[in-house]
């Protein structure tokens, strides 16, 4: 059985121009221990697809349609108690920009002590333990736990958000633009620090991030969002290797390359489709080099092409029939 | 020969460090931010010159520094653009009719020398930036709110009194929002920065830094707050507007990525110091100091292959309050010797207009910028 399953996933938020569809049928499966990337650019819907799983919607946001499976259970259906439990002991976030949102007069300790305290019902001497250990495990010096955040730095920061996502144990973790901010040394080392916890905890992980390249070094699978839809699915060698879906090809294009030539990269011109009135066929239509008649009539369906490769675009004939 | 438009010298930048009551009955010693602490290199005509290193180093206080937005501690800057001709004039001018210089001496200064922009008075520095603008990283934070894209543009028009009346302002922004790519202009023009797309209002702040006809621009980070997908179509606009209008560029940036494929040559800064600078391809392929090697080695990147030989180095953001002595990178270095402790490395090119500072290199020493050519 797979640890994650979400299948047919709408969600909309209400707002005065009407529903916007942020995130409007998206299918995916995540195997214990997995990393799986989610790419697209800024207004895709990466964030509120993340949000959905964990059921920490803003009020305005709701899920209207499609089912998310987390270890057999349904979610729609767990609430309350059962629901605060599955949070952060088996499912933790590190929130986009989180790092700039620690509480700036609590010591950082507090900050991971408290949830351990509330979730695990410990009292505080090994709450505090617990939390040494994991300052230990991502890299900070044990003995700067009664410093306040303004003393730490960027990195360090995102390394005790880490910490704290990982603080009861959770099977899946989800990291929303963890490095995004950050410089490329300590992206480098975030990004090295992720992989390790991967690969030791056995944590099954959500990335989400706009830059391709960061999800290909921690990522065995990729899904490429556009407006609102995964637009093309597969691991990530092959989404570099091979892709089929020109959105992704262009995003892949758009990246410079400082180990290949020197040239301008290409650039996709136009902006994604307004979420509010999304246009009837294939929602990248208006921005595509190969778009014809049909792409703006009739939405291209999301269809294996290669095995374990799936895209979704009217060019791209399906792997059978 | 190609020309220099800008050549910067030893620049230094300090900023005094406010120090807490108890600290200051201890020691009565002035501390300093040393954000740029002896940056030199030119700028050619029409060159992209950039500047590549982690947050912190003192990209953006060069940059501001070179327009006067603060205040140098030390060091030379000179301006060659042709918009320095009147300003030096009348400061030569002033300086003959004081007696303070020949005026066989001003002919010869106006012939060979830059504008020395540091001497310049504020009235004269104001009208020195209608030639030299500088465009900021965020298209949000930048542009009021509350201002019609016309306003935001015309503003710097009206500020500097140029332009007769409206109808001739008009017909500036209108060909400020042209060459920046917003068209046709009348259908942004009136529009609100929130009521245009991310790429486009980095556009109006490109359109805001053209409408005075600049020869030479700072860019910093002008797209790391944009997508992907649009980023090239900025630096294209960049690069055009070096074909048609001649413009030279600083351009400022952390993504080693963009600076490979849009500048000409580039200077990788580490704490207030450039340790390598020379042509853009020969640095990025061949790179020769420490922390250039590190810096390339960490973007990430696609291919397995490429990944095998990262050089992660440890720590973060050093301190500009705290510079080690000797090589201000050993503690960092993980090709650390004895000599890099107790010895700043001196710069010696490796090869033709590529020069490194890092005691591991040899070669002919370089006094970076080549000294203003005699005639
Ligand atoms: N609370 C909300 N109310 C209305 N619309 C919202 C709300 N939150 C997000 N949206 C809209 O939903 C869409 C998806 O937003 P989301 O934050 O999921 O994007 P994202 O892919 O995470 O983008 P980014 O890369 O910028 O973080 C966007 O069009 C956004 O404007
Ligand atoms: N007005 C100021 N007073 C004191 N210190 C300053 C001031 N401005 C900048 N600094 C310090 O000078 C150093 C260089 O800052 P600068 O903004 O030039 O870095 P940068 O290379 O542009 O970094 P980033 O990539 O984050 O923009 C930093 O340590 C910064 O904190
Ligand atoms: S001078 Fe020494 S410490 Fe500095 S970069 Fe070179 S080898 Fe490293
Ligand atoms: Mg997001
Ligand atoms: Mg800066």
């Amino acid at each position: 059985m797979a640890l994650l399953e979400v299948q047919g996933l709408r969600t909309y938020f209400k707002t005065q121009e009407g529903t916007l569809k942020a995130v409007d049928g998206i299918d995916f499966m995540l195997e214990k221990g997995q990393a799986m990337g989610l790419a697209g650019e800024s207004g895709c819907g990466k964030t509120t697809a993340a949000l959905s799983i964990m059921k920490l919607l803003p009020a305005n946001g709701y899920i209207a349609g499609g089912r998310i499976n987390f270890m057999g259970q349904d979610m729609a259906k767990v609430t309350g108690d059962k629901l605060r439990a599955i949070r952060w002991r088996d499912i933790s976030i590190i929130f986009q920009g989180a790092m700039n949102a620690l509480n700036p007069v609590k010591r950082v300790g507090e900050q991971i002590t408290e949830p351990i305290i509330l979730h695990e019902k410990v009292d505080e001497a090994v709450a505090m333990k617990r939390a040494k250990e994991l300052f230990e495990m991502v890299g900070i010096n044990p003995n700067r736990i009664r410093e306040y955040p303004h003393e730490f730095s960027g990195g360090m920061r995102q390394r005790v958000m880490i910490a704290m996502a990982l603080a009861c144990k959770p099977r899946l973790v989800i990291a929303d633009e963890p490095t995004t901010a950050l410089d490329v040394m300590i992206q480098a080392q975030i990004i090295s620090l992720l992989k390790n916890l991967q690969k030791e905890l056995d944590l099954a992980m959500i990335v989400i991030s706009h830059d391709l390249s960061v999800l290909a070094e921690t990522c065995e699978q990729l899904s490429i969002m556009y407006a609102g839809k995964i637009v093309e699915r597969a691991s990530s060698a092959e989404v570099f290797e091979d892709p089929q879906q020109p959105y992704t090809k262009g995003l892949i294009a758009a990246f410079p390359n400082i180990h290949g030539k020197k040239i301008m990269p290409a650039s996709i011109a136009g902006n994604p489709p307004n979420l509010i009135r999304a246009p009837l066929g294939c929602r990248f239509a208006e921005r595509c080099f190969m778009a014809k008649e049909v792409c703006l009539k009739e939405e291209p369906k999301l269809v294996e092409v290669k095995p374990g490769h799936w895209a979704a675009c009217h060019f791209v004939p399906p792997l059978r029939g | 020969m190609v020309k220099d438009i800008l050549v910067v010298k030893d620049l230094q930048v300090w900023f005094p460090m406010r120090t807490g009551f108890i600290q200051s009955l201890v020691s009565k010693e002035q501390r300093w931010v040393k954000a740029v602490d002896g940056v030199s290199f030119n700028i050619k005509d029409r060159e992209i010159f950039c500047l590549v290193g982690e947050s912190g180093c003192g990209k953006t206080t060069t940059g501001k520094a070179i327009l006067r937005l603060v205040e140098p501690t030390g060091g030379k800057v000179k301006y060659y653009g042709e918009g320095k001709n009147t300003l030096m004039k009348e400061m030569l001018e002033d300086a003959v009719s004081k007696g303070k210089v020949t005026k066989e001496q001003a002919a010869k200064m106006m012939a060979e020398g830059g504008l020395d922009v540091r001497a310049l008075q504020k009235g004269r520095m104001k009208r020195l930036r209608q030639k030299m603008q500088i465009i900021f990283q965020d298209p949000y934070e930048s542009l009021n709110p509350k201002q019609s894209i016309y306003d935001i543009i015309a503003e710097p028009l009206v500020v500097n009194g140029i332009g007769a009346n409206e109808a001739e302002r008009e017909k500036r922004v209108v060909k400020a929002l042209d060459d920046a790519g917003l068209r046709p202009p009348k259908d942004f023009m009136w529009r609100y920065p929130h009521e245009v797309s991310g790429g486009q209002r980095q556009r109006v702040g490109i359109a805001g830094a053209l409408v005075l006809q600049p020869e030479f621009l700072v860019a910093d980070e002008p797209v790391s707050m944009l997508d992907v997908s649009i980023r090239s179509e900025i630096l294209k606009l960049m690069l055009d507007l070096r074909e048609q209008k001649g413009l030279a560029f600083l351009f400022i940036t952390h993504d080693l990525g963009v600076a490979y494929v849009f500048s000409d040559r580039i200077g990788i800064m580490y704490l207030g110091k450039i340790v390598e600078l020379g042509p853009t391809e020969e640095v990025v392929k061949q790179p020769k100091h420490p922390y250039t090697k590190a810096l390339i080695s960490v973007v990430p990147t696609p291919d397995p292959e490429m990944r095998r030989d990262k050089i992660i180095l440890k720590g973060e953001r050093p301190d500009p309050a705290n510079i080690p002595p000797g090589c201000r990178f050993h503690p960092r270095c993980p090709f650390v010797m004895d000599i890099c402790r107790k010895e700043a490395p001196k710069a010696v090119f490796v090869s033709e207009g590529h020069w490194v500072s890092c005691h591991l290199e040899t070669g002919t020493p370089a006094e970076p910028p080549p000294e203003e050519k005699k005639a």
